[in-house]
């Protein structure tokens, strides 16, 4: 099926507007992850990942508990569907992009739309930092890096049991500084887990600023393929190329590198470098030149 | 002299593994020398070698057991919470994944030394929420707490027995989740100033060899040896606690801290048992590599070092020698069956 290219640009400008409104309105929020891995999300929920339609949004439920042996867990996989042999996973590594995450199922009719009002409130599962009962998350991994031998787990364990569906795993960048995604990487093609597909917001940013200067990765590609899977390097947000290698076949386990820009459409944010993990406004001026950007991106004032 | 029984894991885990095709195997470059080498040969596609990468084998096995597998890692103990402690907590403790962590050479168990040696895994592992703990103290315990781990719907800990051991317990009475084990003669008649001896692991046939010559000498000693460390709540080891008026000894093969020997404190204050504790253990020591006889010895986990703490709580001297501490084995450092030279 040929992706509808139409729809996932208007997902990633939704994403982008969702959560510039969400930081006006909380003093605060992850907005540099919604502008490099907008377009990126908008593919993976906008039909480049088969996952099964809902019936209706996900009206996120409080918070219960959490899990205990033999004791059935509240699960944020649902909003991907009913699982099938078939259908393909879908699994975030980097927690914190959860706001991007959430705006993201919300433009795809997923999530309900008022869901965002719940982030971050106590007694909430629309969690700061996904756990594996918020929405869009299928496991728990705020702790960076695991997110990738789990889904190797999960997608020996389909192999095993002969489904067809994919597992794919969402990475950021920063994660390949952690020694565990290369051994995860190194047992993905060791064990030949080609159900596995990768998709990386290589934003090249994280906490204490550029990755050039708190720990280089680079080069990348080289270093994955030399590890043994296959790479795209893609323009993550040029959606004929993401989708393109998305779909790429192959006989390794597959990593799609999105090279991205942390200020994409919003040009205001570039003020921030070279530190752009959060933004809290520092100032009314601030914080009214956001509110204009907002109003120029969704057209409307706030 | 107790039966010796040579590496009874490796043979009953092939024969018991082969009704339950959800039992999966994950090494990490230890496959022999956790006796799975044969396993592997047996049941090779449900085999994984994950090579010297325990943080990721730790992901895999919780990816395969949320897709309904079971998981069973096996490694030596210290590599299954020391490297990858995160990784335990995160992925597999948290979701309450049935991970099987099969850990091999507990306490000085190793002349390994401080690398290999397991001293501490009770005390970071006591903190791991939704982790059921466990111990084997014979060949029996190693063969029958498969069933019991097996039962669990969570993550297990296990500190394994490989290689030579005794058979301390008859086989009619297997590892029982939860319940410690009675030792020693009938302790129905002992006074109010009786004393409780609390052991686990491989301490426990040293406790054996030391206590008919205590009882000997008129001391009056119940015996409990205990597998299950968490949860920590067996209702017969608080009422023994109770009863003890002349004091509690624990004895086992880990340090001081955060082990046997302070579950059983907190037992005793949570209850408000106002009796002596003695603790045995390693003293907030690493150890180093030398044979196990060596070691308990050295740190004072051994027969001798049970009779001086008794002494220690009669305030009574009991005159008792090596020669009267009760040969229930002789450890051979050289045996034919060690896996490998660690």
């Amino acid at each position: 099926m040929e992706p509808d290219l139409d729809r996932m640009a208007a997902i990633a400008h939704g994403i982008r507007r969702r959560v510039l409104e969400h930081t006006l309105k909380n003093n605060g929020g992850y907005m540099s992850q919604a502008c490099s891995a907008a377009e990126l999300l908008a593919a993976c929920y906008g039909g480049a990942i088969r996952m099964a339609q809902v019936e209706q949004p996900y009206e996120p439920p409080p918070f219960t508990a959490v899990p205990a042996p033999g004791v059935e867990p509240l699960s944020g996989a649902v909003v991907h569907g009913p699982s099938s042999p078939e259908a393909d996973r879908f699994i975030i590594s980097p927690a914190h992009y959860a706001l991007v995450v959430y705006a993201a199922l919300i433009e795809t009719g997923r999530l309900a739309e008022h869901a965002l009002e719940q982030f971050n409130a106590d007694g909430s599962t629309i969690e700061m930092i996904g756990a594996e009962h918020s929405p869009g998350f299928e496991t728990t991994t705020g702790s960076l890096s695991q997110a990738l031998s789990q889904a190797g787990g999960i997608a020996l364990a389909r192999r095993l049991k002969g489904h067809t569906g994919r597992t794919w795993v969402f990475l950021s960048d920063g994660e390949f500084q952690e020694g565990q995604t290369w051994e995860a990487v190194q047992a993905l093609a060791h064990h030949q887990v080609t159900g596995v597909r990768v998709i990386v917001d290589v934003n090249q940013a994280q906490c204490d600023g550029p990755m050039e200067d708190v720990m280089r990765i680079e080069p990348l590609a080289d270093r994955i393929r030399a590890f043994g899977a296959s790479v795209d390097v893609v323009d993550g947000h040029d959606l004929t190329a993401l989708t393109e290698a998305m779909d790429r076949e192959s006989d390794k386990p597959h990593f799609v590198l999105a090279y991205t820009d942390p200020v994409r459409g919003l040009p205001l944010l570039e003020q921030r470098r070279p530190v752009l993990h959060y933004l809290r406004f520092i100032s009314e001026d601030e914080k009214a030149a956001y509110a204009d950007a907002y109003a120029e991106l969704a057209g409307r004032s706030l | 002299m107790a039966e010796i029984v040579r590496r009874p894991h490796l043979q009953n885990f092939i024969d018991w593994s082969a009704d339950k095709p959800e039992v999966v195997v994950l090494t990490a470059d230890l496959t022999n020398s956790c006796e799975v080498g044969p396993w592997r040969d047996t049941y090779p596609e449900r085999y994984f070698s994950m090579g010297m990468a325990e943080q990721n084998m730790m992901g895999f096995a919780a990816g395969l057991a949320r897709e309904g597998f079971e998981p069973w890692l096996h490694t030596f103990a210290v590599f299954l919470y020391r490297r990858p402690l995160d990784q335990l907590l995160m992925s597999v403790a948290y979701p309450a994944l049935p991970v099987r962590l099969i850990g091999f050479l507990p306490g000085v168990t190793t002349p390994g030394g401080v690398t290999h040696q397991a001293i501490d895994d009770l005390a970071v592992l006591r903190a791991v929420p939704n982790l059921t703990i466990l111990s084997t103290g014979d060949a029996t315990e190693v063969e029958s707490v498969l069933d019991v781990i097996h039962a669990q719907p969570g993550p297990v800990y296990v500190r394994m027995l490989r290689g030579e051991m005794p058979r301390l317990f008859p086989q009619s009475e297997p590892f029982t989740l939860g319940r410690a084990r009675e030792l020693g003669p009938d302790h129905s008649a002992y006074g109010p100033d009786h004393v409780l001896v609390l052991t686990e692991g491989i301490c426990t046939e040293e406790a054996m060899r030391a206590l008919p010559a205590v009882r000997e000498r008129g001391v009056q000693v119940r015996h409990l040896h205990i597998s299950t460390l968490k949860p920590f709540d067996d209702p017969t080891v608080l009422d023994a606690l109770a009863a003890a008026g002349g004091g509690v000894i624990t004895m086992e093969n880990h340090l001081r801290t955060g082990g046997l020997g302070s579950a059983v404190a907190e037992v005793m204050a949570d209850a408000g048992i106002p009796t002596r504790l003695v603790r045995l253990g390693l003293d907030d020591t690493y150890a180093h590599g030398a044979s196990q006889g060596h070691l308990l010895a050295e740190y004072g986990l051994d027969a001798a070092a049970l009779v001086r703490a008794v002494e220690w709580l009669t305030g009574e001297p009991l005159g008792i020698t090596a020669e009267d501490l009760t040969e229930l084995r002789v450890a051979d450092v050289h045996s034919t069956a060690k896996a490998e030279a660690l």
